[in-house]
């Protein structure tokens, strides 16, 4: 476990660099999250996929895969890479602020 | 927590080879490449041999689970080798697998296509089969020799299925 700050405040991620409190995460954060990951900005797209992940984890406990994201986020697969081109169930749920998805598909 | 070992770099490349053409012999390999690509690195699927039925055309929508020769089903071979066994234990399975929300071969395909990696045919076999790039879902880029799946794979690592 290491803490970091993103937009100013003091946040502990895992060694993945996933948020161990998906509570204390801001869209601000995410911002300058992305930028350093090389999205230089966020998209309605981009949004649209984190929102998504925020609401399926905090409903279901886990994020959604990329299966699941393709299917029901309004994304689809081929999109979803090329907003999140380092894996999109990781990156964009690290982004997002919730622990990586379980689940294989 | 991750299960990488301190001191261990990541995988960055897979090339996986997909060389059976049984449901169980087609899954594992499309799992792990869309796996792959899920979790950002590059990955290439060469199929060969009897895998060529997972990116046919037409054989594709019928793929089948092995029910002859295989212990693990747990049904004496003779039964297994009844007609209709074959499609029945398929059904079952695929039902299974529609409950836990696994896509089916072609749209697995279909899916893996949108990642981005690569899908290729293995020219012996293609030549062998008599068949042609027209015989191939569109997801496939080519049909290739093996000399030229070692250039793909130049750089990661080589799965055989």
């Amino acid at each position: 476990m290491s803490t970091t700050t993103y937009a100013g405040v003091e946040v502990r991620l895992n060694d993945e660099g996933f948020f161990e409190d998906p509570t204390v995460w801001t869209r601000d954060m995410a911002v300058e999250m992305a930028a350093a990951d090389g999205i230089l900005e966020l998209t309605p797209q981009h949004w649209t996929v984190l929102d998504f992940m925020r609401k399926e984890f905090f409903e279901k406990g886990t994020g959604p895969t990329v299966r699941v994201l393709g299917k029901n986020s309004g994304v689809d697969v081929k999109a979803l890479y090329q907003l999140f081109p380092k894996g999109p169930a990781k990156m964009a749920a690290r982004l997002a602020g919730i622990p990586k998805p379980k689940g294989c598909i | 927590m991750s299960f990488r070992a301190e001191g261990t770099e990541p995988i960055t490349k897979v090339s996986i080879i997909i060389s059976k053409g049984s449901l169980e012999g087609i899954y594992p390999g499309l799992i792990m490449a869309n796996g792959a690509r899920a979790e950002g690195m590059e990955a290439n699927l060469f199929f060969t041999f009897f895998g060529l039925d997972a990116i046919h055309k037409q054989r594709i929508e019928h793929i089948k689970v092995a029910t002859v020769g295989n212990p693990a089903m747990h049904i004496p071979t003779l039964l297994g080798g009844l007609p209709g066994m074959s499609a029945i234990a398929t059904h079952m399975m695929n039902k299974k697998m529609g409950d836990l929300d696994i896509p089916s071969i072609p749209e697995f395909i279909e899916m893996i296509g949108d990642t981005g990696a690569g899908m290729y045919a293995c020219k012996a076999s293609v030549d062998m089969f008599d068949m042609t790039k027209d015989d191939f879902v569109e997801q496939v880029q080519d049909i290739i020799t093996v000399g030229d799946f070692y250039d793909l794979a130049a750089g990661g690592q080589i799965i055989f299925t």
